[in-house]
């Protein structure tokens, strides 16, 4: 193998599994380490910065860097000791939550904006998690933004859609003020009704961010009869938390298993719903809905009911009298593709009051004319570039559900930095298609022999549970939170886990004597001294097997006596023992930090611009 | 050294061998001893080569005398029984309690000042009792512990840190050891595992006095230039006879030699040690000539290692006193006291 560059940017990215998994990059453990140190200012503008919302993420992100975690991968299997607890990965999104309920007043610490404008006119449609995003990189550079919604407030889908027991409305409006404290003009009830028009404003550039609106209905006998009694999960959600609706009858169902279906059968049991079922037509593993929120379901006493088919709704007089569904079962083909085939069973029947149809979402552009130029694939979704986010026409951009189909939250807040990038670099006369590489920094963290600037030691507590409210009174009022966080104690004790990844390992082959000492103390067998040779063939031969292949190998040059140097990065716990018995400094431990360049001067080209030639 | 102790979590794939244990269970306490020290590496190697032997950690008993050495079985094998003795006098505690339990596995752990200088006497009278022990000496050429002067085992000639030369005749504890009829010696090095760890698993099952002189780089006051300990020296000047294979039993040995490439040793346990020459003309069954190829080679600068002589008939010092085959306690009182009448029986033999 060819000795590892550990100069590209992603070499050590990649090491950062859950900045890596992460959409915006958060530089988690540099939070996290900030929380352990009581500097919760400092954590929450660190997680402002990467991914705008931290109080509302800490409490509903989808946290895809949590199944990255490191720690999954490197605590005691159960029954090794450890009481039988399953290995987890550090709570890195309740963490989030933690810097946000701690901090103090951070408005001194936001972006000021600039009082002299730089005449360009941004149009932000849709006021959901993208399109905030997309204003707050822009307006501090001195971009006029316009935000433009149907909803009275700011927010999109995380102001209508997630329940209020899982986020209160303080949080939301605390953030979206953050951003609309930036000179952001914010088009209250003022919904797009029409492309063409919007352009013909003469906007400087246009981003959709009009989200995944239109909940998918299902077309089964009985849904015309019994419709009063039958609604959209995702539009009787924005009902309930705009105060339209405030009750729901005894027995309902829920048809789906995504995270809508979860929301949607908890707030049922606020609103007076005492026989609350969700019945889903997969198994309950394949269930779309995150663990958590399957878990947080079962807590407040919801039934599962998995592999049945809704095939009518049942009525009489125009009301609704039940669901019955088929029972099937999962098949698997040769290719292991699954199928959902009838066993046949006699269907069943659910007797109901309610229903509340959660079985996905769709993306709606009736507001945007077939003739204005934005191209549309055959599925309906607009064609947009992957990275530079642009559709066919030029300075229209999408981020968000609207681009994509629907996601989460830090999906869009991705899309919008990068959205925001693009149409920074579109107005200055770039080229959107040059991003700009992200900012980089290995640094020592060496402060005396066997001294560091991190808690190098390894914490081997199991995951805390963030302690819930007791469930009487939490569902008596749709507005009390569940989840109560983390106290400050815990939350220093939850930190303690991380394994501080983003603190590297750095080898320099010239320094190296080839003693061993580091082979001998790595607990974890990480590092080996051996002849080069193919990868595949270098993977089996290391102190310990190399066999999770999506981990890189750190390869060194060629040592004195021929050999290399092979660490393999799957489970190293970056405790930095390696560098504490190297008696030649050929090991250090070097904190990356990598923030990804946001819209700005920092995200243009550096060349300087090219004068127009006089004619 | 580090301050931390050793993070408990371990590669996932750890394996545990026919007692139970897994590698790391026969580690010890953290070391103490500078970062880079080549008595860690040897540390290591004994932890692999009692997981490898099967070996439950409370039938060895680890003995040492003084020095950074002797400090070492504080860092392995943490639930075996240990002995930190007087400086040089380990091999005397050592042979009572050899004779009082032989039912043990004894590791005597020395270093150059030790074994070489104060208690070279000791030293020679353990070898050729022929107590069955596995006796490592950790030699670096220097007293780490008082700052790097020359040891007794430090070559003529060579420089020490502070750039004086040493102009003593070395004692070489590998002739030694040969003249005074131990019957495993070996050589190995500790920037070297995939030699040392069968040295001393082939050391272990030897019932008989098994010396292993492990080169062992000093890094804080022996890895110079100049030096003939450092890693570089050692490596440049490393004249290897042969790699030794332990094979637990003869079913295990399936691997292609080609004819004179290889020599089996059959052990008194039916275990065998399979040697790979890499001097084609070297017999390790040869004391004679080993002391003689030791010499040439030491003549010209150069550091022989394997295992450099083997007696597959070696016998012990129970056997020269013709002992009991019980360890003392688990004889009765009866056997221990036999009472006036057969002293008096005893006492009338001898007039």
């Amino acid at each position: 193998m060819k000795p590892t560059d550990i100069g590209a940017p992603d070499y050590f990215h990649k090491v950062v599994d859950c900045q890596w998994a992460c959409p915006a990059h958060t530089p988690v453990p540099e939070y996290i380490r900030l929380i352990a140190a009581g500097r919760y200012d400092d954590a929450y503008m660190v997680n402002w910065n990467s991914n705008v919302f931290p109080g509302i993420l800490g409490r509903t992100c989808d946290r895809p860097c949590e199944p990255a975690c490191r720690r999954s991968r490197v605590e005691e299997a159960p029954g090794e000791g450890a009481k039988g607890a399953a290995k987890e990965p550090v709570a890195i999104c309740r963490l989030k939550r933690v810097a946000a309920d701690n901090k103090s007043d951070i408005h001194s610490r936001l972006p000021v904006v600039p009082k002299k404008k730089n005449g360009k006119r941004i149009a932000c449609v849709g006021a959901g998690p993208a399109s905030l995003t997309v204003a707050r990189d822009l307006a501090p550079h001195g971009y006029h933004v316009v935000v433009y919604d149907g909803d009275l407030k700011a927010g999109g889908m995380i102001r209508s859609q997630i329940p209020r027991f899982r986020l209160p409305e303080e949080v939301i409006d605390e953030e979206v003020g953050y951003i609309l404290g930036l000179g952001v003009e914010f088009r209250a009830g003022k919904r797009v009704d029409s492309m063409k028009a919007l352009l013909a404003e003469g906007y400087d550039a246009v981003f959709v961010g009009s989200g995944a609106p239109r909940g998918r209905d299902l077309d089964v006998p009985g849904r015309k009869e019994a419709s009063k009694h039958i609604h959209i999960g995702i539009d009787w959600l924005a009902s309930v938390s705009f105060g339209h609706v405030k009750k729901i009858a005894k027995r309902v169902i829920v048809l789906g298993g995504g995270n809508t279906a979860m929301d949607c059968c908890r707030t049922s049991k606020r609103l007076g719903g005492e026989d609350v079922k969700v019945i889903v037509r997969s198994g309950f593993d394949e269930m779309k809905a995150s663990p958590w929120e399957k878990e947080d379901a079962a807590h407040e006493g919801i039934p599962i009911l998995n592999y049945l088919v809704p095939r009518e709704f049942t009525h009489h007089k125009g009301k609704l009298t039940g669901v019955t569904f088929e029972k099937v079962a999962a098949q698997y083909d040769e290719k292991g593709r699954r199928s959902l085939k009838p066993t046949g069973e006699p269907l069943q029947h659910f007797e109901c009051d309610e229903v509340l149809v959660a079985v996905g979402q769709e993306n709606a552009f009736p507001w945007i004319e077939k003739d204005c130029g934005i191209a549309f694939d055959e599925w309906g979704m607009p064609v947009v570039d992957k990275i530079t986010l642009q559709s066919s026409v030029s300075g229209v951009y999408f981020g968000g559900d609207a681009a994509f189909g629907p996601k989460n939250i830090i999906w869009a807040v991705a899309h919008g930095h990068e959205a925001a990038v693009s149409i920074d670099k579109y107005c200055q006369g770039e080229d959107v298609a040059k991003r700009p590489p992200p900012m980089v920094h290995l640094m020592s963290q060496k402060m005396g022999i066997h001294e560091w600037s991190y808690d190098n030691e390894i914490a081997l507590d199991r995951r805390y549970k963030v302690p819930w409210r007791d469930a009487s009174q939490t569902l008596k009022n749709i507005k009390i939170e569940v989840e109560m966080g983390f106290d400050r104690a815990t939350a220093f004790k939850e930190a303690e886990r991380c394994l501080n990844c983003d603190v590297q390992t750095v080898f320099i082959n010239t320094k190296c004597i080839e003693c061993d000492a580091c082979v001998d103390i790595c607990p974890m067998d990480c590092i080996s001294f051996t002849i080069n040779g193919e990868e595949k063939d270098l993977r089996t031969r290391l102190s310990a097997p190399a066999m999770n292949l999506t981990q890189d190998l750190y390869i060194s040059a060629t040592l004195k006596t021929g050999r290399i140097m092979a660490k393999d990065e799957d489970v190293c716990l970056h405790c930095g023992l390696c560098a504490e018995r190297c008696p030649t400094g050929a090991w250090d431990m070097q904190k990356f930090l990598l923030e990804m360049t946001p819209a700005g001067p920092g995200c243009r080209s550096r060349a300087p611009k090219k004068e127009p030639v006089p004619a | 050294m580090t301050y931390l102790t050793k993070p408990k979590l371990h590669h996932p794939t750890l394996q545990k061998n026919k007692v139970g244990y897994t590698r790391r269970d026969y580690e010890g306490k953290i070391s103490t001893l500078c970062a880079g020290c080549g008595h860690d590496s040897i540390s290591a190697s004994i932890i692999q080569a009692c997981w490898e032997l099967d070996i439950q950690p409370h039938r060895v008993a680890k003995l040492s005398g003084i020095g950074c050495s002797s400090k070492t079985p504080d860092y392995f094998l943490g639930s075996s029984h240990g002995f930190n003795s007087v400086h040089g006098r380990m091999p005397s505690v050592l042979t009572g309690a050899n004779l009082a339990n032989r039912d043990l596995i004894y590791l005597g752990v020395s270093g150059d000042g030790d074994s070489a200088s104060i208690g070279i006497g000791q030293f020679a009278h353990i070898m050729r009792r022929g107590v069955n022990l596995t006796y490592i000496l950790e030699n670096n050429g220097v007293y780490g512990l008082t700052k790097g002067q020359f040891s007794a085992t430090a070559d003529a000639g060579s420089k020490s840190k502070r750039g004086v030369v040493n102009r003593d005749a070395p004692v070489d504890t590998v002739s030694l050891a040969l003249q005074l009829g131990a019957t495993y010696v070996a050589r190995g090095f500790s920037g070297d595992k995939k030699q040392l760890v069968p040295l001393i698993r082939g050391a272990i099952a030897h019932q008989g006095a098994a010396f292993i002189d492990v080169l062992s780089p000093c890094v804080a006051f022996n890895n110079h230039e100049g030096s003939t300990r450092s890693y570089d020296y050692v490596r440049e000047h490393n004249e290897t006879v042969n790699r030794l294979d332990f094979w637990p039993t003869r079913d295990a040995i399936n691997v292609e030699y080609r004819e004179g490439e290889v020599i089996d040793v059959p052990q008194h346990d039916g275990s065998i040690l399979r040697l790979r020459k890499t001097q084609p003309d070297y017999d390790p069954l040869d004391r004679v000539k080993a002391l003689n190829h030791v010499a040439e080679h030491q003549a010209k600068g150069e550091l022989v290692t394997g295992l450099l002589y083997i007696d597959p008939d070696a016998d012990d010092l129970h056997a020269h006193l013709n002992t009991v085959d019980m360890p003392f306690n688990q004889l009765g009182v009866k056997e221990l006291c036999p009472g006036a009448g057969v002293l008096e029986k005893l006492n009338a033999a001898m007039r």
